[in-house]
């Protein structure tokens, strides 16, 4: 018997026990279905064990290979928002993160009503009637969104406009290659989704159409021009949000015409993680309720006659519907749609304030870099918390920042080479007057 | 009692949470017609929203309350030191955009993880972009359908056993695939002649889970796997119950081309109420061109992504995964090493295999075998009416988690039971002794099962109801 680290809990007495009642001489018995060239022994080179004191020992070793800034104007999709204490506290109860999916709904209201919150608060800030439980993440909540289209109306082309995360577009385009739908891009215009190309692409054969608010640029997009457009034709208006914030401040893409609402919610609560685990969404209008992919937490009663939640309208996922399901989405991201809940419920009525000095804080940026002789791109369009700058020389910009501790912003010549030398910077609320103007100090020793 | 929701905790003027100034000039730059004009959130106290949701989390159960020997789904003890390691301020204030040089410890990790996950399973390369078990299903068969473009043949057809899970077809069909279901014996192996019949020219791959969700190692597999090579097939593995062979058997020596792995299964990381997991696919070596990118490659003492790999399927996350999630599954394995895991596996097994002994008289077992990490009843011959769903709740009344019910579907009133090695001989033998009680109550006074459960926060859920009238978000006029 061994007695390596594990979180196994039987003695070997035990072990012995069981083998006698089961009546078998050894636990290699139990095996015997498994081909015996199958069998091995050993992995050679392979880590540990360790202790659990070594083990925090080596992580810490590892992490300290990371570079931690002191400032960071780095948005583009993941956002150094303040993560509130209560949140963490939450969500580290072992209650809610040692359980699954909510099976049981007499043993996980827990998780239900936090579900129901956080469909509840959603659909309100989108202006939608409902929301799912969740998604993996903002772009994958976009791939699905586009086929939950593609399934509805059963049109085969999905027009995305340039201005929607690369990321985002690249993950749409692998979903479309395997399901069979096309996707063509709508050019920008000054920053912002061409109208007057989406009119020319708007042909009978399109399904939907998607596009980012603000987009990724962090200019807002005006979604009533396109909802005009579309206005009683069976296409689907598709608006991705992947800086939650801005529904803060921002109408919900619902009261502007969009039919479909999908995105990122890392912003409310949700540290940066190297990219994940974050969440995706889709809030969506009433028409929808049959078709939407994800779980879906419904309001319901208890034999005593109480008020209570449970998973609902399961008919339309896999583990019932198999190859007919509206998607193979099984888990989502509970834990942090709860976080999301806890966040959105501290914060509250105050969510537009924060997302003001979000506002603020970006736009005394912007006047100052322009003031102090920095090219600001697209001038005078409305922004939320990000912009482009084209400072004369971008690579000088990185290392001179770096040596003060500070991320000055994704350089996003390769993502957008026709944005040559420009840099997207964003300011969220931990972004302090002082912060700005030592921005603008080091930039401008950057020559 | 009513589930009290945070809404009706809501009282104007409640919340004091203060929002700091801004201390320069302020402008703003957004037309009115764009700006919200009320946010219709709930106007709570701090202590008001911490006291809700701690109140709230009393009404669940996990891991951490007692056993949950949910079928197929791995709940084992979620250690605390991954919570404590992923909570670091170096990895969680980590931007996914951040460039090599300064993410070198996050890149180390996933570099780290993916080559004992290649040790593990056989495999050349693993992504760790999927962001579930599901994910990583998906990805794989968009592999499949890549690699038929590839060398220029047109497939259709996947292969799936009656016995797999939903998501298996579910992920076939959203590549455009068609599914072939193939039955199972009595014996719970795949029916290899009625595999053989189905095998044909437009068959691109069978998916297979292993053991299967019967608990059953295949003792077809290797033939199968043959059958589907020399067929010009591939064959997809589903790693979802790993956790009976890890350290035991490698799924690429199997005949596996392609397999997932749920890292909140086999590898500890928390179920989060229903996710954050992670489903990382390896590939055998003909088929790791294909996987998304970014990959992680090392170079010397330096790491950074791979986004130049010309046949790759493309991007299938917004960012390369739940890094936080691997990261807590590479804790576990640095710590475990071999043996360690090994020991899973042979303690999963040797737990299942003498639950099974000790229920097999008590309930009906329809596949009398050595099972492997879970095995699975079926309601037949229950007394006094009572069917799977009221076993399931009444054993919520003695303070376990039920069992997965009603899968796997060819199994009539299925419960399917899996321990897991975290379970002690006393909570095994105390889950077989409230098990013999409930199929006494059963006989003697059936009433108490069929109106179970009676000692849970709330009592049975109408389910039905919910779907009836679906409410799916709070309004003030519906409490």
């Amino acid at each position: 018997m061994v007695n390596d680290m594990s979180f196994t809990g039987l003695s070997p007495a035990d072990r012995k026990k069981m083998c006698d009642t089961i009546g078998i001489s050894s636990i290699d018995e139990l095996f015997r279905d498994i081909p015996s060239q199958l069998h091995m022994s050993n992995i050679d080179g392979f880590p540990g064990p360790l202790s659990e004191i070594e083990i925090e020992r080596l992580a810490l070793g590892v992490e300290s290979e990371i570079r931690q800034f002191i400032k960071t104007f780095l948005g583009a999709g993941a956002y150094n928002h303040y993560v509130p204490p209560v949140v963490d506290e939450i969500s580290s109860r072992s209650e809610f993160y040692t359980s699954y999916t909510p099976y049981q709904p007499e043993v996980s209201q827990g998780t239900l009503a936090a579900i129901f919150e956080f469909q509840t608060m959603m659909s309100r800030l989108c202006g939608m009637d409902l929301t799912n439980a969740s998604m993996y993440d903002g772009a994958t909540s976009m791939a699905e969104a586009a086929m939950m289209a593609v399934r509805t109306n059963g049109l085969n082309k999905v027009l995305i406009s340039r201005g929607v995360h690369p990321n985002y577009r690249k993950v749409l385009d692998t979903y479309a290659w395997a399901a069979g739908f096309e996707v063509e891009e709508i050019p920008l215009d000054n920053g912002v989704t061409d109208i007057n190309k989406f009119r020319e692409y708007f042909t009978s054969d399109i399904s939907a159409v998607i596009v980012q608010n603000p987009n990724f640029f962090g200019l807002i997009e005006d979604l009533e021009l396109f909802a005009e457009v579309i206005s009683e034709s069976s296409v689907v208006l598709i608006a991705v949000v992947a800086e939650a914030m801005s529904l803060g401040m921002l109408r919900g893409p619902g009261e502007v015409g969009a039919d479909v609402v999908c995105g990122e919610i890392q912003s409310f609560g949700n540290p940066l993680n190297f990219g994940g685990p974050y969440a995706g969404y889709i809030s969506t209008k009433k028409e929808f309720m049959r078709r939407i992919p994800g779980r879906l937490v419904g309001q319901t009663l208890d034999s005593d006659g109480n008020r209570v939640y449970t998973l609902t309208l399961q008919t339309r996922e896999q583990h019932i519907r198999r190859e007919k399901a509206t998607s193979n989405i099984c888990t989502n991201e509970g834990l942090i749609a709860l976080r999301t809940a806890v966040y959105l419920s501290l914060i509250g009525v105050k969510l537009k304030e924060l997302a003001e000095l979000n506002h603020k804080a970006a736009c005394y940026l912007h006047g100052r870099l322009r003031e102090s002789g920095i090219e600001t791109v697209h001038q005078n369009m409305p922004f939320f918390n990000e912009f482009i700058i084209k400072p004369s020389n971008c690579e000088s910009v990185k290392s001179e920042f770096t040596k003060h501790g500070i991320n000055p912003g994704l350089d996003i010549s390769k993502l957008y080479p026709e944005y040559e030398g420009c840099i997207l910077i964003c300011a969220t609320e931990m972004i302090t007057k002082d912060d700005a103007d030592e921005y603008v100090r080091i930039i401008g020793g950057c020559r | 009692m009513n589930t009290e929701l945070i809404f009706e905790k809501s009282t104007p003027g409640q919340n004091h949470y203060i929002i700091p100034k801004w201390h320069g000039e302020t402008c703003s730059n957004i037309p009115e017609k764009y700006i919200r004009k009320e946010v219709n959130l709930p106007d709570c106290s701090e202590p008001e929203v911490v006291r809700h949701y701690n109140n709230l989390s009393r009404m669940n159960f996990g891991v951490d309350n007692g056993m949950y020997p949910l079928g197929s789904c791995t709940m084992k003890y979620n250690p605390k030191i991954n919570e404590r390691i992923a909570g670091g301020k170096g990895f969680s204030s980590l931007h996914p955009l951040s460039g090599s040089d300064c993410a070198k410890g996050a890149l180390k990790i996933m570099y780290e993880l993916t080559e004992y996950l290649c040790r593990i399973t056989g495999f050349t390369g693993f992504t760790l972009a999927p962001a579930a078990g599901s994910h990583g299903e998906l990805t794989g068969v968009m592999i499949i359908k890549k690699y038929f473009e590839s060398i220029g043949e047109t497939r259709s057809t996947i292969l799936i056993p009656d016995s797999a899970h939903g998501t298996n077809p579910a992920s076939v069909a959203m590549c455009g695939f068609k599914v072939r279901e193939v039955p199972s014996t009595s014996e719970g192996d795949v029916d290899f002649d009625k595999f053989l019949k189905l095998l044909d020219g437009d068959v691109a791959a069978m998916m297979l889970t292993s053991p299967n969700t019967l608990g059953l190692f295949d003792r077809n597999l290797l033939k199968i796997a043959d059958a589907l090579h020399k067929n010009g097939s591939l064959f997809y593995g589903d790693g979802a119950n790993l956790n009976a062979t890890v350290g035991r058997a490698r799924f690429h020596d199997m005949g596996f081309d392609l397999m997932h792995i749920n890292l909140h299964k086999t590898f500890s990381t928390p179920h989060g109420g229903g996710g954050p997991g992670s489903g990382p696919l390896g590939a055998a070596e003909h088929l790791v061109k294909f996987l998304p990118v970014p990959l992680v490659k090392k170079n010397g003492d330096s790491y950074s992504p791979v986004y130049d790999m010309p046949d790759s399927i493309g991007r299938i996350h917004s960012f390369q995964g739940n890094f936080a999630i691997c990261l807590r599954a590479w804790v576990y394995i640095s710590m475990l090493g071999y043996e360690g895991l090994r020991e899973i596996s042979d303690t999963a097994v040797l737990n299942a295999n003498y639950l099974m002994s000790q229920l097999k008289d008590i309930f009906y077992l329809p596949v009398n075998r050595v099972c492997m990490h879970e095995f699975v009843l079926s309601d037949k011959g229950l007394a006094g009416g009572v069917t799977t769903n009221d076993i399931g709740k009444r054993i919520l009344d003695y303070g376990f988690h039920s069992p997965t019910v009603y899968f796997p579907l060819l199994i009539h009133g299925a419960m399917m039971i899996e321990p897991t090695e975290t379970e002690t001989l006393s909570s095994l033998d105390h889950f077989v002794d409230i098990m013999k009680k409930i199929k006494q109550e059963c006989e003697e006074n059936p009433g108490i099962v069929l109106g179970a459960p009676h000692n849970t926060p709330v009592k049975r859920v109408d389910t039905v109801l919910a779907a009836k009238n679906p409410v799916l978000v709070w309004a003030d006029d519906i409490g």
